[in-house]
């Protein structure tokens, strides 16, 4: 016959305490978890509600970062060997085909290289944009369900959505500086100018991602459409938008496709600001115009999913 | 215990040992099981069960030990030996992509069944699982229960003559769980040799004529549910209650009243074979627990016993 | 059910070579394929083939507008269009075997489960290996047909022998696949499968595929011509025009040894693929 007390987790046994029958503890320290003894006091809730309030889309920002840190070496590898392998084989290989067999003036007296290198960099943010609102944001609220838990503290399903926009909006933002970054040392862009492609190419990732983000929200069923979605709107954006070869070379009847592209749009304005393409001003601020009007109504059309499909 | 010595030997595990890295799972087990038992293997979450099902199945390589099913070694026979089973695993692995009763067809294809066979049987086994108006569902649509159910019933596509059933009823409602036990004993009865883990007492209790309790990869009795409960825990237990930091010290207080006394953090167990006999000793001395309850002993308290911990963590 | 015997429990081993890996049902793995296209996902299954079709339109139309015509293998002059059809089939035929390789074995092996309750049947691993293979072929097979269709639709067929780029395609396929599915034994998580796609890109822009190899310098040309992209690329362009010479059996052979060396890479690797 024996009393012992046993630590359930670790079978260990220890002494047992001298006293008995013991009254309750006020006496401050005893044994017992440490949380129930801790003198960590959190802020009044008030607080907490009111930070919420102000910077709760990037307290959620950082939760998606956090997240990419899993995968940091395929984004490094894909932000600096995508541009490298695409700028090479396109710029440099194909470039050598084209520009002995085309003559000088199909693409405004630039070289190939030249021509392409804000096209690629703008494919390139889409096609990011086009990974990260897809499976991510259905997982958010299906597999993973990484929305629901945001959801029990003081963020809104708002800010939910915002929070993860913003995110991918930094990581395209930083792999479009390196993508330049690249195309600088290719010497495919001349002008001062350059630096604001960054922007531009950004744009047109957010431009097509934010929509994207809207549809990907209302997916219950997952049937294959982000397969579909790859191959018959990403795929054919980034072919059809005057982006190998200048819009005009196509058919009259495939140039819509051009028009309502924002890779188009953004690679127009890439063009402006790298090498100084002549384009009426007009243009150029109804490009931007028609981009911000994209990501802006993409994100309006989001958030209205999240807010219902997380509070509905 | 039910006559076993005459019947041949279905499982026969010896040294049986998996490890993975520096981590030992299941650590040099032996036992055998006749044929017809229901044999169970009872222990925590990490115990080692599943990967020794893993074994038994030939779809885990071991790494040590003998093991052989109906006289061959499954990692050598695997076709051959799974043949003739039955395997409900512990996380339900249905085909998402395929309707219901195609996930019994399919599935009886595996086996190499013909159609003729696997059409009328499916439509058997969909009503044996009470699904049969689910037959065109989409896995996706069934509940956790009809999931566990059209599980069980596709290990039984091709009358297997050992069912290896893996944490059977984790995840089921009271009612849904009775319903599969029921199932099982009818194919007890039919002559089915059950194996099957749990970390349920009350599972373990019901369904098993025999069973190991494991823990740590190791084996620490044999013996069938009321003969370990005998060996190792009195009749009844009168569990008290005094509040977080009271019960080590009333636990000397309580000293003297029973067999024995476990301290859990939550509670305190008197092992007695008279539990209302000890709860008035213990008001003879003067103690008020905040509650008591007196209960018959179960294999929980033999867990206890044998290893210090509780089953469920 | 009927009763079980005493006589029902004693098993007689099967002496069979590789009785422990291989069942004799592939075919169950493939009707299981089937059923599961023909449920879930035969509409994205179709729309597979429109990727390279896509290529071939930009490409050959747009940009084949401001290029025009391009030495084709056996010296005559050849539209863009038709220099590059082939090799967009080539590599649609490794994209695809690849992914069904790589990728969807992954995903069945670890989240959907689906080769656990195979693996609890009667079938081997080996059986479920070769039946996923046979459909990705199967796969590669209909798509490669379908691309020849396109072809022939815009103008770029000009003789029979393009015929045989359908049966080269499915080779290619069958060279990637069996060589995916060893290395998928290697692979412990799906970030891992991010650089089996890493390393495809640059093969699919380099090997060929855009622009004749001679814009290289001579050891890189060395290293594209010791890749197998390039190889696929080569057999199908000579075969689109009938020309033929000691390479295509070079190029024919390169794939022969390549399914050997993936077969039995693996077949080794079953156990570590299927059973750990």
């Amino acid at each position: 016959m024996s009393s012992q007390q046993r630590d359930p987790a670790t079978g260990e046994r220890d002494e047992p305490p001298a006293t008995v029958p013991v009254p309750s503890s006020s006496t401050g320290q005893r044994d017992g978890p440490a949380y129930l003894n801790s003198r960590l006091v959190p802020h009044p809730p008030a607080t907490s509600a009111a930070k919420a309030r102000r910077f709760g889309t990037w307290y959620l920002a950082e939760q998606h970062l956090r997240g990419m840190r899993g995968y940091l070496d395929i984004v490094i590898a894909y932000s600096v060997g995508n541009p490298l392998v695409y700028l090479f084989a396109m710029g440099i290989g194909l470039a050598s085909l084209v520009d002995a067999n085309s003559g000088g003036g199909a693409f405004g007296g630039v070289s190939y290289l030249q021509f392409i290198a804000p096209a690629l960099l703008a494919s390139a943010a889409m096609m990011t944009a086009a990974g990260e609102f897809s499976y991510a944001v259905m997982s958010g609220f299906k597999w993973w369900k990484t929305y629901y838990g945001p959801l029990a503290t003081p963020l809104t399903p708002q800010q939910i959505c915002q929070g993860h926009a913003l995110a991918v909006t930094i990581r395209i933002l930083a792999q479009s500086a390196v993508y330049l970054v690249i195309v600088l040392f290719f010497g495919a862009a001349t002008s001062g100018w350059a630096w604001a492609t960054i922007i531009t190419a950004s744009l047109a990732g957010v431009a097509f991602g934010l929509p994207l983000m809207a549809f990907s929200a209302s997916i219950t069923v997952e049937k294959g459409q982000f397969a579909l979605v790859q191959r018959f709107i990403v795929m054919p954006l980034f072919l059809f938008s005057g982006t190998l070869f200048p819009l005009s070379t196509l058919p009259w009847f495939l140039q819509w496709i051009g028009w309502i592209s924002p890779v188009w749009h953004a690679t127009e304005l890439g063009r402006v600001l790298s090498y100084g393409y002549a384009e009426p001003g007009w243009l150029s601020a109804l490009h931007v115009l028609y981009l911000l009007a994209l990501a802006g109504g993409g994100l309006v059309l989001a958030r209205r999913v999240y807010a219902r499909r997380l509070e509905g | 215990m039910p006559q076993t010595t005459s019947r041949p030997t279905v499982i026969a595990a010896d040294q049986l040992t998996k490890r993975y890295g520096d981590f030992t799972a299941v650590d040099a087990i032996s036992f055998e099981v006749p044929a017809g038992e229901s044999f169970g293997l009872l222990g925590p979450n990490g115990a080692g069960k599943s990967t020794t099902m893993r074994m038994i199945g030939g779809v885990s390589q071991r790494s040590g030990g003998t093991l052989r099913i109906m006289g061959l070694d499954p990692e050598e026979q695997g076709p051959e030996v799974r043949a003739h089973l039955g395997v409900v695993p512990q996380e339900d692995n249905l085909d998402q992509e395929l309707k219901v009763r195609d996930n019994l067809i399919v599935y009886g294809r595996y086996f190499g069944l013909p159609l003729s066979y696997l059409r009328p049987k499916a439509d058997e086994l969909l009503d044996f699982a009470q699904l049969t108006d689910k037959a065109n569902a989409r896995v996706e649509d069934l509940s956790g229960g009809m999931k566990r159910r059209l599980t069980i019933a596709r290990s039984l596509i091709n009358d297997p003559r050992v069912l290896l059933l893996d944490e059977p009823t984790t995840g089921l409602d009271p009612q849904a769980r009775h319903i599969l036990w029921d199932r099982l004993f009818r194919l007890k009865e039919r002559g089915v040799t059950l194996i099957l883990t749990t970390h349920y007492m009350d599972e373990a209790e019901q369904l098993c004529d025999r069973l190991i309790v494991v823990d740590r990869g190791r084996i620490m009795a044999e013996g069938s549910p009321s003969a370990l409960i005998r060996q190792y825990s009195t009749r009844e237990v009168l569990e008290l209650r005094f509040g977080a930091d009271r019960n080590a010290g009333a636990a000397e207080a309580v000293e003297g009243i029973g067999e024995r006394i476990e301290v859990l953090p939550d509670r305190l167990l008197v092992y007695a074979h008279d539990g209302e006999a000890a709860l008035e000793a213990i008001g003879n001395r003067g103690l008020s627990p905040l509650t008591s309850l007196v209960r018959r002993s179960s294999l929980e308290d033999v867990f206890l016993r044998l290893t210090g911990r509780s089953l469920i963590e | 059910m009927s009763l079980v015997r005493d006589a029902d429990l004693q098993l007689t081993a099967d002496r069979r070579p590789f009785a422990s890996l291989y069942s004799r049902n592939v075919r169950a793995v493939i009707v299981r394929g089937l059923v599961a296209t023909k449920t879930s996902n035969a509409a994205i299954m179709i729309s597979g083939f429109v990727e390279p079709v896509l290529y071939l339109l930009s490409m050959g139309i747009g940009l084949g507008a401001l290029i025009g015509t391009v030495q084709g293998p056996d010296g005559t002059e050849i539209s863009y269009a038709a220099y590059i059809a082939p090799a967009l089939l080539t590599v649609s035929a490794m994209n695809g075997a690849l992914y069904d390789s790589t990728m969807n074995v992954f995903f069945k092996m670890n989240y959907a489960k689906l080769y656990q309750n195979m693996l609890y049947t009667s079938l081997g691993p080996l059986d479920v290996a070769l039946g996923e293979i046979f459909l990705a072929l199967l796969r590669g097979f209909l798509y490669a047909t379908g691309f020849t269709i396109v072809m022939a639709a815009m103008g770029l067929i000009t003789t029979w022998w393009a015929l045989l780029m359908v049966p080269a395609a499915v080779l290619i396929a069958f060279g990637f696949a069996s060589i995916g599915m060893g290395i998928t034994s290697y692979i412990r998580t799906f970030q891992q499968l991010d650089w089996v796609t890493f390393i495809m890109l640059p093969m699919f822009l380099f090997s060929a595929t855009f622009y004749p190899l001679s814009v290289y310098p001579e050891p890189i040309q060395w290293l594209i011509q010791a890749l197998p992209l390039w190889h696929g690329v080569e057999l199908l362009r000579q075969l689109s025009v009938g020309s033929f010479g000691v390479m295509t059996a070079v190029h024919l052979l390169y794939y022969v040894l390549m399914v050997i060396v993936g077969m039995t890479l693996t077949t080794r690797r079953l156990r570590a693929l299927f059973l750990k």
